[in-house]
């Protein structure tokens, strides 16, 4: 499908002083975001985008005509889209601690000159929420109809139905989980070893030696694209298939999948920082919203007043569906308006950034359901009684 | 709503936490949380279904039932219905046992095997009945374990299951006088409210 939208990506700029969840604190921030559709009269149809661990601000549209790829979401974001622009206003950001123009590891350090580099405060999921819920203040939006992410983006979701139970009507937590489990944590330390072991990691002060740890960065993204697919998913995608070389004499080989993972390697390399991809695993490691509350996902549930939709997909073995039933087994626990839903899919995690028919008929059905306020909604039994009041009169 | 769902729906009390079982497209859950005001959910694998739950702002879970109930705590429901479903399911006896676990109050209704129609079918045809209320060929029905009143009552006994209450209609979910008096041999569904503890 041709994208419609054509977006510029914007700027908030936070000068106070801003509390991190670990005693330290920035002197400001800024955020780079981009919108979607438009915010109506009572600001109450806005949703909010949270990306992943690799994602940024710009998830739908193009920037000009002439860019040849769209946002990292624009299948599920746009005009009669899932999450429509029509009736919705989409608001996504670049998290804090980002590479893609958001406060980070590359932007400068005041007390220095020099960019923050390894020396950019530990950043968690609460951090994150606390710096949207300003960027919501900025646009004006004191609740939001939905908060919508995947993966790091779905553990956004919940935190802010956790910390900011006003502000959230809904929350969409796709494909996450409640906490990752010690093999979660294991992929990410392997991620993170490959590149702090790299020669030209320099312990994270590359950017002012002029290099780069292309090498560490790229295996890390080549072993977190393993745990994205499932092993179904790679023998349908490549097999056995060999790209190069002649297997019965064991010359030059190189299968399919090799040069696949190297291409997806170098290509994240260029675009994405190593100090932030640091940063971001920790995030998910850290998050764990029920610590607070002796481990118990249900009691910390309790003070949440969003309705929550979970969605996993059957192949998935990063978070898979019986991460989610967690979640949902929590909600139900805590009597939270609650609809699940695992999605038939042999792309494993990936799954949640692609158009699958069925993920999208109940994200899409679920959003259609919510009442903005500017139209009747159909589950209103007052509005009924009233229209039956009507008709009697 | 559908008719044999008003029957279940006059059963639940305002306020209550319930747990609906093969909850199809959630009109029974929908009407409860309109005018019960209940904390409902359904448990589902049909895609469509789901989506016409989502539809109706019904709290739907997709769950295999067949897999267990293991994730609902004891006693962490006040009622437990499950409609039309309990002569579907892989295992009855685990079934049960596993809603009583869940609440002390459930509410159960099935299709009678035992129906006039139906034995009238096998013993003048010889074939497996397929009768109004039983429309599927032996070969092509997901209803793997009819039974009669007399027997699903017996089965109650041998599990310790109360009955707690039974209600028996014909095919327009009508309560006549003849379903009481030979409920087994008139009745087409009937609808039991059971618990832990013996009451009959």
């Amino acid at each position: 499908m041709k994208s419609q939208l054509l977006v510029t990506p914007q700027r908030f700029i936070w000068e106070d002083k801003f509390e991190l969840r670990n005693g330290e604190q920035l002197n400001g921030f800024e955020l780079v975001y981009e919108t979607y559709g438009a915010l109506n009269d009572t600001a109450t149809n806005a949703i909010l985008i949270c990306h992943a661990l690799s994602g940024n601000h710009h998830a739908a549209g193009k920037h000009s005509s002439s860019d040849t790829k769209p946002g990292w979401w624009d299948s599920a974001i746009g005009p009669d889209k899932p999450i429509d622009t029509n009736k919705f206003f989409v608001v996504s950001l670049n998290n804090l601690g980002g590479c893609h123009g958001s406060s980070g590891p590359l932007t400068l350090n005041p007390d220095t000159g020099e960019p923050y580099g390894p020396d950019f405060p530990t950043v968690t999921v609460p951090d994150w929420v606390g710096s949207q819920a300003l960027l919501a203040d900025h646009l004006g939006i004191d609740t939001f109809a939905a908060i919508i992410g995947g993966s790091l983006g779905g553990m956004q979701a919940l935190q802010w139905s956790i910390d900011f139970p006003a502000r959230v009507k809904h929350a969409c937590v796709i494909a996450a989980a409640p906490k990752l489990s010690a093999q979660n944590i294991a992929f990410n330390e392997i991620a993170r070893h490959a590149i702090t072991s790299d020669p030209e990691f320099k312990a994270g002060h590359y950017l002012a030696r002029n290099t780069n740890p292309d090498q560490g960065l790229g295996i890390a993204r080549m072993i977190g694209h393993v745990t994205y697919l499932s092993a179904h998913g790679m023998g349908t995608k490549f097999g056995r298939e060999l790209k190069s070389g002649d297997i019965m004499h064991a010359r030059d080989v190189e299968f399919q999948v090799e040069s696949y993972l190297q291409y997806q390697g170098e290509n994240f390399a260029k675009s994405f920082d190593a100090n932030t991809y640091i940063r971001m695993t920790h995030a998910l490691d850290y998050f764990d919203p029920a610590q607070d509350h002796n481990d118990d996902l249900a009691t910390t549930l309790k003070k949440a007043t969003a309705q929550f939709l979970v969605i996993s997909f059957s192949s998935d073995w990063r978070f898979s569906p019986a991460r989610s039933a967690e979640i949902v087994d929590g909600l139900v626990a805590a009597k939270k308006n609650v609809v699940s839903a695992c999605i038939e899919s042999e792309h494993g995690h990936d799954s949640f950034l692609l158009p699958i028919a069925r993920y999208f008929d109940v994200l899409g059905g679920y959003l259609a359901q919510i009442n903005t306020g500017t139209s009747s909604s159909a589950r209103n039994p007052e509005a009924d009684q009233y229209a039956e009041a009507e008709h009697a009169s | 709503m559908r008719a044999d769902l008003s029957i279940v729906a006059q059963q639940i009390e305002s306020g209550a936490r319930v747990l609906d079982l093969g909850c199809g497209e959630g009109e029974l859950l929908a009407w409860l949380q309109d005018h019960r005001a209940v904390n409902g959910y359904g448990l589902d694998i049909d895609p469509e279904n789901i989506n016409a739950c989502i539809r109706a702002g019904v709290n739907v879970l997709e769950q295999d039932l067949n897999l267990g109930l293991s994730n609902f705590p004891d006693d962490s429901f006040d009622t437990v219905i499950m409609t039309e479903t309990i002569q579907a399911v892989a295992d009855p006896v685990v079934m049960l046992r596993e809603m009583l676990r869940i609440a002390n109050n459930c509410v159960v209704s099935f299709p009678n095997f035992a129906n006039w129609r139906c034995r009238a079918y096998l013993v003048t045809k010889g074939n497996m009945p397929i009768v109004r209320h039983l429309p599927n060929r032996w070969f092509d029905t997901p209803n793997i374990h009819l039974c009669s009143f007399r027997d699903f009552e017996e089965l109650c006994k041998e599990l310790n299951i109360g009955i707690v209450e039974r209600f028996v209609v014909d095919a327009h979910h009508q309560q006549r006088p003849m379903m009481n008096m030979f409920p087994n041999f008139f009745g087409v569904t009937a609808f039991y409210r059971l618990s832990r503890t013996t009451q009959i």
